[in-house]
C-alpha cells in the first residue's frame, strides 16, 4: 500500500505492508515516516484548526487548534465542540478553550494573543 | 520634521519582523512600516498548521509563529509604525527619503538602506481569462481565507475551486470543516501546483475531488454566481470542445498563483528578475541599487515561512553592515534550462561567500536529477536528488570561498536529469 507522509513539507510517498504482525515500511526519510504510515493503517489520527467566535466586535473570531493530533473520524464531532463556543475573555496564546474534548484527551487551545491586544 | 534610521523595513510580516529583529541585533536603528493595525502580515489569517518544522522544529499556526517573532520585536523596543502606508521613496545623497501616511498626517523617514518585505499578491479573476458575467462570488483563496479565519463570516455554501494552489487547497478544508461544500478542485496543468501533503489532508481526507487538466471557461449569475462551467484542457491548455460540464455553485474561489509585490522596487528603477518576478540579487540579498535589500515573498514565493524568515534575517543583517559602506563586484548565476529559478541571480564576489543560501526550483517534475554550480569549470556544489519538483523550492548551502572569483567569471547552475 502507498501513502503519502504529510507529517511534512517534503511529502514522502511511502510502501507499506504487513508482514506476519510487523509492518514493513521503505520510502520513508526519517523515523517519523514510519510512525505515521503504521498509525496510517492502524489508527490515523490529524490535527484541527479552526476558529472559535468571540464578543469583541474588532476581533469576531479567535484562531484555535487541538493540542495534540485526535482520531481521524472524530474530525467533524471536535468541529461541532469548537462551533459551540463563544469565549467572551481576552484569551492568549496557549490558554486551554475546551477542556479534553469529547474526553479525547486533548485541549482546544488558543493560538493568537489577538484578543489581548485590541 | 524629517526623522532618520539606519535601516526602514516596508512590510511587518513574517520576512519584515524577521529583518527588523536582525537588523537591530547589528545595532542599527530600525524603523518598520505597516499598513495594517496589527503586524504579521498574512500569517494572521493562516491559522492551520505547520509553520515553523524547520525553524523551532514543531507544527505552529500561523499566528503562533508570527507571533513568536512579534514577542521579540517588542522585547527589542524596536519602532513599528502601525495603519501607516509607504506612498513614495526617493533616493537622496545619503540613502532613501520615504514618504509615509498615516492618521497622524504626512512624515518623512531618511534612511541609509531600505528593506523591502511587502510579500505578494495573489493572481486575480482579471489575469485568469473567464468568460461570462460579473456576479459576486467570485474571489481569490485569500479573500475567502480573510473573510473565515478573520471575520468569522462564511462566504460560500457550495464552492468550486479554480487552481490547485497550496492556500486554496487548505481553504478546501478549511470550508469544509465549517460546513461549506466544495465541488472539486480545477487545475488547468497536467500536475498539481500545491504540495503532495496538501493534496492528502486537504482533499483526498475530505474527498474533494482533483481534477487536473481542467479549467473554468465560463461563469453564470446576475447579482450572486449561480453556475460555472468547466471543460477538460489539451496540451497546451486550450478547452476541448464537447467537454463542458455546469456545475451549480454559489462561489468560483481561485488559487491560480501569486506574484511579487514591488511596485516601490520599480519606482526606484530595481531590476526585476523575468524569472522569479522579484528583485535581482546577491546572496547579501542586496538588489542592483545599492543599499536596497528584498526579503521573503518580496524576492520569490516561498513555500515555506520558514525560509521567509531565513531571508528576512539575512537582508536585515546586511542592511545593517550597508550602513559602513562597502563597494560590491557582481558576477551572474546562470541557470539552464531545466532551472525554473535561482536566488541569488547574482555574486558579490568581494564578499565571504563561504556560506551561500542558495534556493531554487525545477522547471519541470525530475525524477533522479543532479543539482551542480560550476564557477570557471570547477564544481563548487552538487547534490543528487530522488525527485525535483517545481512546487517544492530546494535550498542548499554552498562555499564559493575557495574558488578564487573574478569580476570576468563565469558562474553557472544546472540541473541535469539523468537518462530515461
Amino acid at each position: 500500500m502507498k501513502i503519502v507522509c504529510i507529517t511534512c513539507p517534503r511529502g514522502c510517498t511511502i510502501d507499506i505492508e504487513k508482514v506476519g504482525s510487523d509492518w514493513q515500511v521503505s520510502g520513508n526519510s526519517c523515523n517519523k515516516g514510519r510512525e505515521f504510515a503504521i498509525n496510517e493503517m492502524t489508527k490515523p489520527m490529524r490535527t484541527i484548526c479552526s476558529t472559535v467566535k468571540t464578543t469583541f466586535p474588532s476581533a469576531p473570531v479567535l484562531p484555535c487548534r487541538v493540542s495534540a493530533d485526535i482520531p481521524k473520524d472524530k474530525i467533524f464531532d471536535v468541529m461541532k465542540e469548537i462551533n459551540k463556543v463563544v469565549v467572551d475573555k481576552p484569551l492568549t496564546r496557549g490558554d486551554v478553550i475546551i477542556k479534553d474534548v469529547l474526553g479525547l484527551g486533548v485541549d482546544v487551545i488558543s493560538t493568537s494573543d489577538l484578543l489581548a491586544q485590541i | 520634521m524629517i526623522r532618520t534610521c539606519d535601516v526602514l523595513v516596508i512590510g511587518g510580516g513574517p520576512a519584515g519582523l524577521a529583518a527588523a529583529i536582525a537588523a537591530d541585533k547589528e545595532g542599527a536603528k530600525v524603523i518598520l512600516i505597516e499598513r495594517e493595525s496589527r503586524l504579521g502580515g498574512i500569517l494572521k489569517q493562516c491559522i492551520h498548521d505547520g509553520f515553523g518544522l524547520v525553524r523551532f522544529g514543531e507544527k505552529l499556526s500561523g499566528p503562533e509563529y508570527a507571533e513568536r517573532f512579534i514577542d521579540e520585536f517588542k522585547e527589542r523596543g524596536i519602532e513599528a509604525k502601525t495603519l501607516t502606508f509607504v506612498t513614495s521613496v526617493e533616493r537622496i545623497k545619503t540613502g532613501f527619503k520615504a514618504t509615509i501616511v498615516s492618521r497622524e498626517g504626512i512624515e518623512v523617514i531618511e534612511t541609509t538602506s531600505l528593506i523591502l518585505a511587502t510579500g505578494c499578491r495573489e493572481r486575480t479573476s482579471k489575469q485568469v481569462f473567464i468568460h461570462g458575467t460579473r456576479p459576486s462570488g467570485v474571489f481569490t483563496a485569500g479573500t475567502a481565507q480573510h473573510y473565515t479565519n478573520l471575520l468569522g463570516q462564511l462566504p460560500t455554501k457550495r464552492c468550486v475551486i479554480l487552481g490547485s494552489g497550496d492556500i486554496g487547497l487548505i481553504m478546501a478544508r478549511r470550508l469544509t470543516l465549517e460546513g461549506a461544500e466544495v465541488l472539486g478542485v480545477y487545475e488547468v496543468k497536467s500536475t498539481p501546483s500545491g504540495l503532495t501533503r496538501n493534496i492528502h489532508q486537504c482533499l483526498n481526507d475530505f474527498d474533494i475531488p482533483l481534477h487536473l487538466s481542467h479549467t473554468v471557461t465560463r461563469v453564470f449569475g446576475q447579482d450572486r454566481l449561480t453556475a460555472v462551467e468547466v471543460a477538460k484542457v489539451d496540451e497546451k491548455m486550450k478547452p476541448i470542445p464537447g467537454t463542458e460540464e455546469i456545475i451549480e455553485c454559489d462561489a468560483l474561489i481561485l488559487s491560480v498563483g501569486l506574484i511579487p509585490e514591488n511596485e516601490i522596487a520599480e519606482t526606484l528603477d530595481v531590476q526585476i528578475d523575468g524569472r522569479t518576478k522579484g528583485p535581482r540579487c546577491d546572496a547579501t540579498l542586496m538588489t542592483t541599487v545599492p543599499g536596497i535589500f528584498s526579503c521573503g515573498n518580496a524576492l520569490h514565493v516561498n513555500d515555506l515561512v520558514d525560509y521567509v524568515s531565513e531571508s528576512g534575517e539575512t537582508a536585515g543583517k546586511n542592511a545593517a553592515h550597508f550602513a559602513l559602506g562597502m563597494e560590491r563586484t557582481l558576477v551572474e548565476i546562470k541557470p539552464n534550462e531545466n532551472i525554473l529559478y535561482i536566488v541569488p541571480q547574482v555574486l558579490d564576489i568581494k564578499a565571504k561567500n563561504d556560506a551561500v543560501v542558495v534556493y531554487f526550483r525545477s522547471k519541470d517534475v525530475y525524477n533522479k536529477a543532479t543539482f551542480r554550480i560550476i564557477a570557471d569549470n570547477k564544481i563548487v556544489f552538487e547534490k543528487r536528488y530522488a525527485f525535483l519538483r517545481p512546487p517544492e523550492m530546494e535550498k542548499i548551502v554552498a562555499d564559493f570561498s575557495k574558488f578564487n572569483l573574478r569580476e570576468y567569471s563565469t558562474i553557472t547552475a544546472e540541473v541535469e536529469v539523468d537518462a530515461k
